[in-house]
């Protein structure tokens, strides 16, 4: 049998790699920590001092890394369940359960590294659950993870029977508050944990498929991938990162909070989301912006905690700035900004 | 060329996007009392130049005159204050009011400052009758099809401008009779004394309604000239620049299929559809002819398993393979260039690359990735050889024209090396220009060796490329034509079930 062929000519010559760090500094995100940064330093010259103590790092900027490392993680997850047009909001919830089960386990004298293993499988199996609903039972995202966001918490308070579980196991302390090469561990874990999600979708074909099916579900479809499996992987992943979250949240206190583990986090996660450029609509994403953006949201937590300012300012402030970032990511300013060719239908 | 003041008067318009020069120094004159057709293909900057004489652009260079005056207009609110107005493919109206309101919106009469319903619904109800509408104008607009939508956005222009009327592919979404309705209505504007523009992507529409028309072509003014004077293949051949009628069933086709059969169905079914029997050959084309609603559509989405069949067989190369769903068609060699292009087909946002390599890609699993050279070398090439126009690959597939996503669609399952494809209506929605070049890639691919199932509306088209037809009616396989026997008439017979009784001229 022949084989159709096409002609083989030469091709046009590769447009130039795009040079990701000479874009990296102009970016919206990046120039706004930078000033985020700047007036934290204005309002308390000693922001940027680091010091060496006791074999770590400290300083207020070692404290936004540490502070953000919770966001940032449920952040990578989020990214990419909103590049498929998805949203998770049960993130908050999933951390809160998660934490529970690895304190209510070690309390009842379960070895901690399988405590933390079940709590991770914990995270995996609500983000399985999201994902089933989502593509099984075709629920809209924000419906079906608004499902776990609800029932999360009453299942957290079902595991530690309502009180707050305390534990001094060193290994769960030891993620919330330990420290690795000098720096907090939650900060290597989300380090971490940004690389590798950055390289298996940029390694892999992951990252453009689901890219695909966030722009255009059906035409995915059409094209032969199997959407649905994606969406499980995505939805699972997002349910592991917040699971990681919630070791960490609990392990800083010592304790599992099943009523404000989390709360509300989920929120922050999704403004770090769009912070970071990664559009509700779905499609193009970047796990590194998002992280950026939940690095953008402490700076100002921390900013405006050590300057003095009443914590009710916060609230405030961050709607200001997220409104900066968001107009400067707006179709509007690259208007008034570049002036693009316009083209013609 | 009459003595008499035109209406509208565009002088040397230039305009100028970036690097691109859309329109260079173009002149058209709309008159009253005519339909003025604007034709050209895609990117010869018919939109341009329409956005420019309604207000939506500003021109780089020239002038504009409106019974002779120069106007400057800054926008096409504004444009509609000189009298010129608008009315798009899509209606833009708001669909979830009623007929009345939509008509009067902006401008209700009032009653000590309230609306004055019964007035705006006895105003609308009026009015709509000198269109020949008699409807409830209470209803809500989505009530009604899309014809009467068009015809209410009309009389909404007509009401607000009143000199000129701008008709931008207002029969793309509308049956033939549909048509019939909305060109009687121009023609009473007409004959009102309106100047009419009309674009169109249908020839016969231009030669039925148009008096003069004014062909475009890279930005310059080819012709204008009276429609009386002109036949079909001077109006494609100034479009074009070139000759490009179809090669009427080429001899090489007859002679029946060349290979051996690639592809088999046996007994295909589901709810609604009669279970069907069909083989294609290697280097077959198997043309589909049918009304809509045949159930064309629907055999091509079985065979490819985006509905799921209830019953049958299929076998590629002799093998039974199992299809039931589309990531299934495409392992075993398929692909399919569905009828809606953008709801179905493109990744708008996604770069012309990523929208060629994506099948491929889906294909190959998600480990397997193919590298950023890869990507560039395949979209390249195939690119090249189905001649898709991107200033690069690396531009989102949304900016380019409905021709070049369909050649980006084409080329993603090319790359995927098929055994068997499908195309529903590749020619839909796309300029002649385009239109021809792909019908020429359908016989290229035939005679590569391909297999190849088509779907069109378009007679003479099915008939330049297949070897066979099947002709459907009431989803149902009710004919099979092929050799000699396949003509425009033995066909428009057969969808019929009835012998011919008038057939349209045919297209040279």
């Amino acid at each position: 049998m022949t084989r159709p062929t096409v002609d083989l000519r030469p091709t046009q010559p590769p447009l130039p790699r795009p040079r990701p760090l000479a874009h990296f500094f102009t970016r919206p995100q990046v120039i706004a920590l930078a000033a985020v940064l700047l007036v934290n330093w204005l309002l308390f010259p000693g922001f940027f001092t680091v010091t060496w103590q006791d074999g770590r790092f400290f300083g207020s900027l070692i404290d936004v890394l540490n502070r953000g490392a919770p966001v940032a993680i449920l952040a990578i997850g989020m990214t990419m369940v909103i590049a498929t047009k998805g949203v998770d909001l049960s993130v908050g919830a999933v951390m809160a359960i998660s934490g529970a089960t690895a304190a209510t386990l070690v309390t009842n004298g379960i070895p901690a590294p399988v405590a933390v293993l079940a709590a991770l499988g914990t995270g995996l199996l609500c983000g399985f659950w999201n994902g089933i609903l989502v593509t099984v039972l075709e629920i809209q995202p924000i419906i079906a993870t608004l499902v776990l966001m609800v029932a999360g918490r009453g299942l957290a308070q079902l595991i530690t029977e309502g009180y707050i579980v305390t534990f001094s196991d060193p290994l769960l302390i030891f993620i919330g508050t330990g420290s690795f090469l000098g720096l907090p561990m939650p900060v290597i874990i989300a380090a971490v944990l940004m690389i590798l999600a950055t390289l298996i979708v940029r390694r892999t074909a992951l990252g453009l498929l689901i890219e695909a099916v966030g722009v255009n579900r059906s035409a995915a479809r059409f094209a032969g991938l199997s959407a649905n499996a994606l969406l499980l992987i995505v939805y699972t992943f997002a349910g592991f990162c917040a699971a990681i979250s919630g070791l960490i949240v609990a392990g800083d206190i010592r304790g599992a909070d099943a009523n404000n583990a989390g709360l509300w986090l989920e929120l922050d996660a999704i403004l770090a989301v769009v912070i970071g450029g990664t559009s509700l609509m779905g499609g193009r994403f970047s796990i590194p912006m998002a992280v950026l953006g939940a690095m953008i949201i402490q700076a100002m937590n921390t900013g405006i905690l050590i300057s003095g300012f009443s914590p009710e300012f916060n609230l405030v402030v961050k709607s200001a700035v997220i409104i900066v970032i968001l107009v400067l990511q707006s179709p509007l300013s690259s208007r008034l900004f570049r002036r693009l060719p316009g083209a013609q239908k | 060329m009459t003595a008499q003041q035109p209406v509208l008067e565009a002088r040397g318009i230039d305009k100028v996007f970036g690097q691109h020069r859309a329109l260079d120094t173009v002149d058209f004159a709309a008159h009253a009392g005519e339909v003025h057709a604007l034709l050209g293909e895609n990117g010869a900057g018919k939109s341009t130049l329409i956005k420019i004489l309604t207000g939506a652009y500003q021109p780089d260079g020239g002038e504009l005159l409106l019974e002779g005056q120069p106007i400057h207009l800054r926008d096409p609110l504004h444009g509609q204050t000189y009298g010129i107005g608008t009315v798009y493919q899509e209606v833009n109206l708001l669909p979830n009011r009623s007929v009345s309101e939509n008509l009067f919106l902006g401008r209700q009469p009032t009653r000590f400052g309230m609306v004055d319903r019964k007035r705006i619904d006895a105003a609308a109800k009026d009015l709509l009758s000198r269109y020949g509408l008699n409807i409830d104008v209470r209803a809500e607009l989505s009530e009604y099809s899309v014809a009467v939508q068009q015809i209410v956005a009309i009389a909404r222009a007509v009401e607000l401008s009143g000199k000129v009327l701008v008709l931008d592919e207002p029969t793309a979404s509308l049956d033939r009779n549909e048509v019939q309705r909305l060109f009687d209505v121009v023609r009473g504007l007409k004959a009102k004394g309106l100047a009419i523009i009309f674009i169109t992507h249908f020839l016969d529409q231009v030669f039925d309604l148009a008096d003069r028309v004014t062909i475009l072509r890279n930005g310059r003014k080819v012709a204008t000239q009276a429609l009386n004077t002109l036949n079909t293949t001077d109006v494609v051949r100034m479009m074009l620049g070139k000759d490009v009628a179809f090669d009427h069933h080429p001899t090489a086709l007859t002679g029946g299929p060349k290979g051996a059969v690639r592809v088999q169905f046996q007994g295909l079914s589901r709810k609604g559809l009669s279970p069907f029997d069909l083989s294609v050959h290697e280097g077959e084309v198997v043309g589909v002819a049918g009304l809509l609603g045949s159930g064309r559509t629907e055999v091509a989405r079985l065979m490819f398993g985006v509905d799921t069949s209830d019953g049958g067989q299929i076998t590629v190369d002799g093998h039974p393979v199992t299809i039931r769903n589309p990531a299934q068609a495409v392992a075993a060699g398929f692909g399919f260039c569905p009828e809606d292009r953008k709801l179905d087909g493109i990744f708008g946002d996604l770069s012309v690359r990523e929208n060629i390599i994506i099948a491929l890609q889906a294909k190959l699993g998600w480990f397997k990735a193919l590298n950023r050279d890869d990507q560039v070398e395949l979209a390249g090439r195939y690119a090249e050889a189905l001649d898709i126009r991107a200033a690069n690959h690396d531009m989102p597939v949304k900016l380019l024209s409905g021709g070049n996503q369909q050649k980006v669609i084409l080329a993603r399952w090319l790359a995927i090396d098929p055994t068997f494809l499908i195309l529903d209506e590749p020619t839909r929605g796309i300029d002649v220009g385009a239109h021809a070049e792909i019908v020429r890639t359908i016989n290229r691919l035939r005679e590569e060796g391909l297999a190849l199932f088509v779907i069109s509306s378009e007679l003479d088209e099915v008939v330049a490329y297949s070897n066979r037809i099947v002709v459907m009616r009431d989803r149902e396989m009710v004919a099979e034509l092929d050799g000699d026997s396949i003509a425009p008439d033995a066909i428009v017979q057969a969808i019929a079930g009835t012998p011919p009784h008038e057939t349209r001229e045919a297209r040279p």
